[in-house]
């Protein structure tokens, strides 16, 4: 019974998409007002009755109902409740409830935080995920219904892949689904305003929250996906440039490029067509992921369903949504506003350089992730392109955009002065370069990567330093320290905080890359091993029983210098159900290193080979990434979004800013 | 040789007591392979390299290529062999060829074209600009607009 | 021409290259053997260890190298298919026991019957390697000058061995 109402929940959920989806979009056109009004409404409906099917869903999987098909493909009894729960995303039909749920989500957000807006504009925005939502949907109910009963019922279900039995699967998905379908609202804002001719610096200034939050969420998710494979592969990598990684990195490049032009949007009113193009393609790649993730055309370490028929859905609901947006963007972007002016050497244009590179970077990783398709669809052979590609075609490609990221936040607006630049700077480049030589050297080992690895990091630290310096300094009226810092805005403070994550990432990456050490060793009980100046002393392994595995357990004693410093249980998990063999590494973290052990394979008199890294700065790779997203949250918490909430429509008068000279 | 290898563990004299023995018999002709196989995709699997892979395939291709390293063969003589056998696909580094100049150019292409883009759309945005008269009085009351629109508290 | 339509064809080449990536299967290998001399190989047989099957025998002949196993399921799939060539006796099929048990081997073919001629055994999987063997079972038609004509990979079925392989197969035969 319950999951009959999850499904009926579903289709009337659909119904109500396709109201919010028509209705308010020609009110819109039309004028009128009652059918604009349908949109606040219909978005909350759809919030509740999607919910109610997430509810009815976790329901099943908290009972163990094994005659609902999805719960028993991917649940089993033994299965604790928290991983039943993470279940409802363990597979295709449920990831897509999840992504439903969470644009549910966004739509009631826009609903209640968009009062302020015009109300043809609410009424485009909450059309436009309406629509949205209309296609996702129907994707549900007719190819892949989570609802679907199976009968007989199974006596048991066939378990959730081992490799997601893990916190993270509890987590990840949902962060990074956030940041995906976030960008949806930054593309019905594009889409909104593409309809409704009103594409001006206003624009910019709404969108600009919502695209900064929908980032956050995407940069923490993202960060997780990456952590999560770390410590769940147990091959001690972060990274493996995967078509599903590169899927969701992708709208990151385009959603980190969108925020930057937005503020030249902002600021200066110009270039809106470039900003509607990136909000369109943040949400496009966003897309474009789901069907990589989905349809199999390419395969991935990831890839946990896989169906061609989907597959074609998708891109049919992909070729309509991007193609029309396309379209529709051709259409109007040729009349939108030219904005202010300002010279190539200004923080506008550097920002828009940076922009040049985010896309360009972004080219490469679609470029690389499709080829291998590009040329099997040809039949021109079939290759594989992989880290050592994206690795030799990034490096050039974000070095730059690094070096600039040191001195855009310093250049004027409008026109800048290069020569005065290198003045304020010399030193910071000085500095970062002369740390950026010593630091590997005096850590035993120089060479050009890691010097040029360091050198992106403390210039990024030393120019935030001269930047800060010199704006505190300028700060009027501030007396003491404290009351000048509480003079500079928060958006200010949200950009310096994400730069120095920025900062605080390469440094992870670098040390990881130049200084990571690794042993393979056969390990018999009692004997040690030494790595990165830790002793590690197996002392054998015991069999641990888990709820739906066995597991052997081993014991690392782990010291340095005679002192005990941690141990470490890794283990060798076989899960009954679908008797598959997992290694979990043990990992102890550390704000300078990480030490992680994996157990290989039992070798004879209870030794065992064992794998032994040294992974020094890995945390803060991810911890770069953490401060990168607490940046943002800073920013959107600045005074003027705050108060572009409460104020009630706009008292700017959206069409007088159209009049300005038109490019044609 | 293997045998010998496990005898000599056996023998508590012989081996260093206490400290664990490198998994592999040649810890520099493992370094080596490592270097090879993070490069070499593994056949079998989803996307894999034949480092981190544990496939059966896997393993018997890091023996062969273990192997190869012992001969003294070049690293250009080791992945032309599997290349023979195996066609482009093992290499995680696509090889330079006609049909992949625009997968090694492409990257810098974009680059270049997205730079003169940007460059030429300033350039002409600054003439226009100019070219456009307004009137001072329309020319205020936009300018005002814009950046009260940009500098609302 | 409206320089804002770009995105939109680009986005089109995309979509068309996505389209046809969807009848695509992106783990079949061709192979890069194909047209090339096909291996040599000396190994002991299944059914009688102590003598030697060797490539250059089968000089002279076309005929059909199928790689196969008992652990692998794809090659219980594909077994009715070989059986029923043999009876036709069209074309000698000679086996390859990859990386497997003797015993079970020999189990396995003596439960669902054997199509081969001689069944070598590869039990370290190096000739496996030499063919650029990936995922058993995949068959190899070789000619009478012993050349890889054409490579199956995963389970021969009967329609791939009326369309493509049989007519083959007689072409070479002819020549």
């Amino acid at each position: 019974m319950i999951p009959e109402i999850g499904h009926y929940a579903l289709i009337l959920a659909l119904c109500v998409a396709v109201v919010q989806g028509v209705l308010p979009i020609y009110g819109a056109a039309v004028r009128n007002s009652s059918l604009m009004a349908v949109a606040k409404p219909a978005a909350r409906g759809q919030f509740l009755l999607v919910l109610t099917a997430f509810c009815c869903l976790g329901y099943a999987f908290a009972v163990k109902d094994f005659s609902v098909l999805y719960v028993a493909a991917t649940s089993n009894s033994q299965l604790p409740l928290h991983y039943r729960l993470a279940a409802i995303w363990g597979a295709h039909e449920g990831s897509l409830l999840l992504w439903m749920f969470i644009l549910s989500i966004w739509m009631v957000a826009v609903s209640f935080f968009s009062t302020h807006l015009p109300e043809a504009m609410r009424a485009r925005i909450l059309g436009v995920m309406g629509l949205v939502s209309v296609g996702f949907l129907l994707f549900m109910l007719t190819v892949s219904n989570p609802f679907e009963r199976l009968i007989p019922a199974a006596l048991d279900g066939r378990d959730l892949n081992p490799l997601l039995q893990d916190p993270g699967m509890v987590i990840h998905p949902p962060m990074l689904y956030m940041g995906y379908v976030g960008f949806s609202v930054a593309f019905s804002f594009a889409i909104a305003a593409l309809l409704g001719g009103t594409l001006d610096a206003a624009w910019a200034r709404w969108s600009r929250p919502w695209t900064t939050v929908a980032w956050c969420f995407m940069t923490v998710g993202v960060a997780m996906g990456s952590g999560w494979a770390y410590y769940e592969l147990g091959w001690g990598g972060w990274w493996f440039w995967d078509p599903v990684e590169n899927a969701s990195f992708m709208p990151w490049l385009a959603g980190t490029a969108l925020m930057h032009s937005l503020a030249v949007t902002d600021k200066r009113g110009g270039f809106k067509a470039w900003s509607v193009l990136l909000a369109i393609m943040a949400f496009s790649l966003s897309l474009l992921g789901t069907f990589l993730v989905r349809s199999g055309v390419l395969t991935s370490v990831h890839a946990f369903a896989t169906d061609p028929k989907r597959g074609l859905f998708i891109l049919v609901f992909l070729a309509i949504v991007i193609g029309g947006s396309l379209v529709l963007y051709a259409w109007r972007a040729p009349r939108v506003g030219l904005g202010g002016g300002f010279a190539l050497i200004s923080r506008e244009g550097m920002l828009l350089a940076n922009n040049v590179l985010l896309v360009a970077a972004l080219g490469s990783v679609l470029l690389g992730t499709l080829y291998p398709l590009f040329l099997d669809a040809l039949d021109l052979g079939k290759i594989s392109v992989g880290p050592p590609y994206f690795d030799t075609v990034f490096l050039p490609l974000m070095t730059p955009a690094i070096f600039l990221m040191g001195i855009g936040p310093l250049a004027q607006w409008k026109q800048a002065s290069l020569p005065a630049l290198a003045i304020r700077l010399r030193w910071a480049f000085g500095v970062s370069l002369v740390t950026a030589v010593v630091v590997p050297w005096l850590m035993g080992q120089w060479t050009p990567l890691v010097t040029l690895g360091l050198l992106m990091a403390f210039w990024i630290l030393a120019t935030i330093v001269v930047d800060l310096r010199e704006r505190l300094l300028q700060a009027e009226g501030g007396g003491s320290i404290g009351g000048r810092v509480a003079l500079l805005p928060r958006a200010y403070w949200g950009m310096v905080v994400a730069h120095a994550g920025v900062a605080l990432f390469i440094v992870g990456v670098t040390m990881v890359k130049g200084f990571e050490a690794e042993q393979d060793v056969r390990m018999n009980v009692g004997e040690t091993a030494t790595l990165g100046g830790y002793t590690f002393r197996f002392d054998g392994t015991q069999q641990v029983n888990g709820p739906n595995y066995v597991a052997a357990r081993g014991t690392i004693h782990v010291s340095q210098d005679g002192k005990e410093v941690t141990v470490m249980y890794p283990e060798k998990r076989r899960y009954f159900v679908q008797n598959q063999t997992m290694t979990e590494a043990a990992i102890a973290t550390g704000l300078l290193r990480d030490l992680y052990v994996s157990l290989g394979e039992p070798l004879e008199g209870g030794a065992w080979s064992v794998r032994l890294y040294h992974k020094p700065f890995i945390d803060w790779i991810w911890g770069g990434c953490l401060v990168m997203a607490a940046g943002g949250i800073l920013a959107i918490s600045d005074r003027r979004y705050r108060l572009a909430w409460r104020r009630k429509e706009a008292t700017v008068p959206v069409e007088a800013q159209l009049a300005r000279p038109t490019v044609t | 040789m293997r045998w010998l290898w496990v005898l000599l563990l056996l023998i508590p004299s012989f081996a260093t007591a206490y400290e664990a023995s490198p998994l592999a018999a040649n810890p520099q002709a493992e370094a080596r392979l490592k270097a090879l196989a993070v490069e070499l995709r593994c056949l079998v699997c989803q996307n894999q390299t034949l480092a981190d892979s544990n496939a059966p395939l896997a393993e018997d291709l890091r023996r062969e290529v273990r192997e190869m390293i012992a001969k003294d063969l070049t690293d250009k003589e080791i992945i032309d062999f599997l290349v023979s056998r195996y066609g482009d696909f093992v290499l995680y580094r696509p090889p330079w060829k006609l049909t992949t100049t625009l997968l090694w150019v492409g990257p810098f292409l974009l680059l270049g074209v997205g730079a003169i883009g940007l460059v030429f759309a300033l350039r002409r945005r600054q003439k226009k600009m100019t070219d456009v008269t307004l009137s001072e009085a329309e020319h205020n009351r936009v300018t005002q607009l814009l950046s009260e629109g940009a500098r609302r508290p | 021409m409206n320089r804002f339509l770009i995105p939109f064809g680009l986005f089109i080449v995309v979509v068309g290259f996505l389209a046809v990536g969807l009848t695509l299967n992106p783990r079949e290998l061709p192979s890069p053997l194909v047209g090339k001399a096909a291996p040599e190989f000396s190994l002991p047989q299944l059914h009688d260890p102590g003598k030697v099957i060797s490539s250059n025998d089968l000089k002279g002949k076309v005929w059909l190298l199928n790689f196969w196993a008992s652990w692998c399921g794809g090659c219980k799939d594909e077994h009715p298919v070989l059986i029923h060539l043999a009876q036709s006796g069209e074309v000698p099929i000679y086996g390859m026991d990859y990386k497997d048990q003797r015993s079970e081997a020999l189990a396995w073919l003596k439960e669902w019957g054997n199509p081969y001629q001689i069944v070598a055994v590869d039990e370290p999987g190096r000739i496996g390697i030499n063919y650029g063997v990936y995922g058993v079972p995949e068959t190899y038609v070789i000619d009478k000058a012993g050349v890889i004509r054409y490579k199956q990979i995963g389970p021969l079925r009967e329609d791939i061995l009326d369309k493509k392989i049989m007519p083959l197969v007689r072409e070479l035969q002819n020549q």
